[in-house]
């Protein structure tokens, strides 16, 4: 299955989890996460289910104005 | 001279936003320094009552530069306000402030719905409703607008308890371009007025102060200026001294001259 996680396309088994997308790039805390442009709280990473060609968003903390 | 201001010059005047108080009315962003160590100490001399700060991807660049900036706020210890920076649509808004509240764990959330990425201009028709969606999710939202009355009584009507209108497009530094209206809306709003982006030197912070404006966020005048760290002392010296000038209430502009010194018993007077 075909995912976009931060505009980089990666191959992951079909019913992965967010999780699973967070430890294929080594996600480091802090960080959150949006799935097509919603927002996914990290109480419910372990459990919500990806489809194919998802768009994963994994900001972190950065200076800003 | 120092002699001890009245209360309600002092302790008393505390800039106070949705209930809460800060330790200051100056609020300062935390982008474009030099250096973190420069940022820091920035942070130090002027003590602002919230800094700045945002959300981007992870593994990008920016993310990268930026890997030691989550330590630096934890030690620096002041409360964040995240912003919406870069949005061009109410739904990346709604999901970048929900995204910030769980990575600072704060509510507050710098309104920010970009409408024309050449002046940075806020989109006015779709922040209205942008904001109370905002509002009713928990946010307590300060929202970056233009000076334009009826938008920003509207910001109030949806339940915006402070506004945030620009004096100038962001990073300009030109200061308030339109004192007619900033001073009227001061005159017709009474919720706290913040004037975000546009201002360049302290002497633009003093004056929006004087006119009764609550407070001032302000980023690039302090973090592009050849010694950042005494340009955000300055401006923090500039806001308290525009504060206190305004809660003294100025005197009344005169179309013609009147002597300061008394006339009376002015030698020579009419002898030549």
């Amino acid at each position: 299955m075909r995912v976009i996680v931060n505009q980089v396309a990666y191959e992951l088994p079909s019913k992965s989890m967010v999780s699973d997308a967070l430890a294929l790039i080594k996600a480091k805390p802090p960080y959150a996460v949006a799935v097509n442009l919603h927002f996914v709280p990290k109480t419910k990473h372990a459990d919500f289910v990806l489809n194919e060609n998802d768009q994963i968003e994994v900001i972190a903390p950065v200076t800003g104005g | 001279m120092n002699a001890p201001l009245p209360n309600n010059l002092n302790s008393a005047d505390t800039l106070v936003l949705y209930g809460e108080s800060f330790a200051s009315r100056l609020l300062l962003g935390t982008s474009r320094y030099p250096s973190p160590q420069v940022l820091e100490n920035a942070v130090q001399v002027s003590n602002p009552g919230m800094i700045t700060v945002s959300l981007r991807r992870q593994g990008t660049s920016t993310a990268e530069a930026h890997s030691g900036f989550w330590d630096l706020l934890k030690k620096m210890a002041v409360p964040v306000l995240p912003n919406t920076a870069g949005c061009h649509s109410p739904q990346e808004v709604i999901t970048t402030a929900q995204m910030a509240r769980e990575v600072f764990e704060t509510d507050w959330i710098k309104l920010e719905l970009i409408g024309d990425d050449y002046t940075l201009q806020p989109d006015v028709l779709r922040l209205v409703q942008t904001a109370e969606t905002l509002i009713k999710d928990g946010f307590k939202v300060l929202p970056y607008c233009t000076e334009d009355l009826i938008l920003c009584q509207r910001l109030v009507d949806v339940g915006c308890q402070a506004v945030m209108p620009w004096a100038a497009p962001i990073g300009t530094g030109q200061g308030p371009l339109n004192p007619y209206a900033m001073k009227l809306l001061r005159d017709r709003l009474k919720v706290p007025l913040l004037v975000d982006a546009g201002l360049g030197l302290p002497s633009h912070a003093c004056t929006v102060m004087e006119w009764g404006f609550d407070g001032v966020l302000l980023n690039t005048a302090v973090a592009l200026a050849d010694d950042p760290v005494v340009m955000a002392k300055a401006f923090a010296m500039a806001v308290d001294a525009g504060r206190v000038a305004y809660l003294s209430g100025a005197m009344k502009p005169q179309e013609s001259a009147q002597a300061s010194t008394p006339l009376v018993g002015t030698p020579f007077w009419h002898q030549s």
